[in-house]
């Protein structure tokens, strides 16, 4: 019997303490993707109200760091969502900047000018190297928002594919187009900016 | 597509392949194609490493990021915390 009140108590939701354990670690999980500090502040904060709304669903399957980041989790995707309709996901909007002639229409060969060139430093050195990192940022930047979206997901979570299709409504041949131009532009931006 | 893109000159589906390749199973035939392609070209082979390299400074970046350490102020927190407190005393 006693067992079990305990049980009961540890799978309830705690709100009063939810801004103290949690507020900063889901401020980051979503500064991360979306890299807008107030942004990720309003959904920090429309989580918690929406939480509160069905506190009651909360079984304790999960732990609450786990709910409540799957719920955050959600109104990202949404964000992604309404950034990046897919008619536009080949084509660039205002502040990104991509290229479309890596390779010859004719034979698919490299372009000259485009062809990737050695960037001049250990593969070891380049995985570690901070300056570099803050680079690839950088280049992240310039993408599409649903290039840049799938890009996150893809590394961020993990995430196979196949979810992350149905999540954004891309098609799996259109993913594998993205993901292809994401990374020839990523690379070319990297080894222009690297020293 | 022109007849013109064979095998050894198509870098653009050699380089979506090696993306491909990465995340999901290639068939027999693109395996093939991949393979006599990259014997040949130096370029792509560069692009291959490069791309694996791009992957792991990627997964480095999205799972110990640099504002890890980012702490919301604390005007924001008691602000969200009211919020909550004000919606539970309605319940």
């Amino acid at each position: 019997m006693e067992i079990k009140e305990i049980q009961i108590e540890t799978t309830q939701a705690n709100p009063h303490h939810w801004v103290m354990k949690y507020a900063d670690y889901l401020y980051n999980y979503c500064l991360v993707k979306l890299n807008d500090t107030e942004l990720a502040k309003d959904l920090v904060q429309e989580t918690f109200l929406a939480a509160l709304e069905k506190v009651e669903n909360f079984e304790g399957k999960s732990t609450e760091k786990t709910w409540l980041t799957s719920i955050l989790r959600n109104k990202i995707i949404d964000i992604y969502r309404r950034k990046s309709s897919p008619l536009s996901n080949l084509h660039c909007n205002s502040d990104c900047e991509i290229k479309h002639d890596f390779f010859q229409q004719e034979d698919g060969h490299w372009n000259i000018e485009q062809r990737p060139r050695e960037f001049g430093i250990s593969d070891r050195h380049t995985i570690e190297n901070k300056e570099f990192q803050h680079i690839l940022q950088k280049c992240l930047q310039k993408l599409p928002p649903l290039w840049h979206a799938i890009f996150t997901m893809k590394f961020m979570d993990d995430q196979e594919a196949v979810k992350i299709c149905s999540e954004l409504k891309v098609s799996s041949s259109n993913y594998w187009v993205i993901i292809h131009r994401t990374k020839v532009n990523l690379r070319d931006c990297l080894q222009k900016n690297w020293r | 597509m022109s007849l013109k893109k064979t095998v050894y000159t198509n870098c653009e589906k050699a380089t979506f392949l090696i993306e491909k390749q990465q995340a999901s199973k290639l068939s027999f035939i693109e395996t093939l194609f991949l393979k006599i392609h990259l014997a040949g070209c130096s370029v792509c082979k560069i692009y291959k490493r490069q791309s694996e390299i791009i992957n792991q400074v990627a997964n480095k970046l999205f799972h110990a990021p640099a504002h890890a350490q980012s702490k919301l102020d604390d005007e924001s927190k008691k602000e969200m915390q009211h919020r909550i407190d004000e919606k539970l005393g309605r319940k």
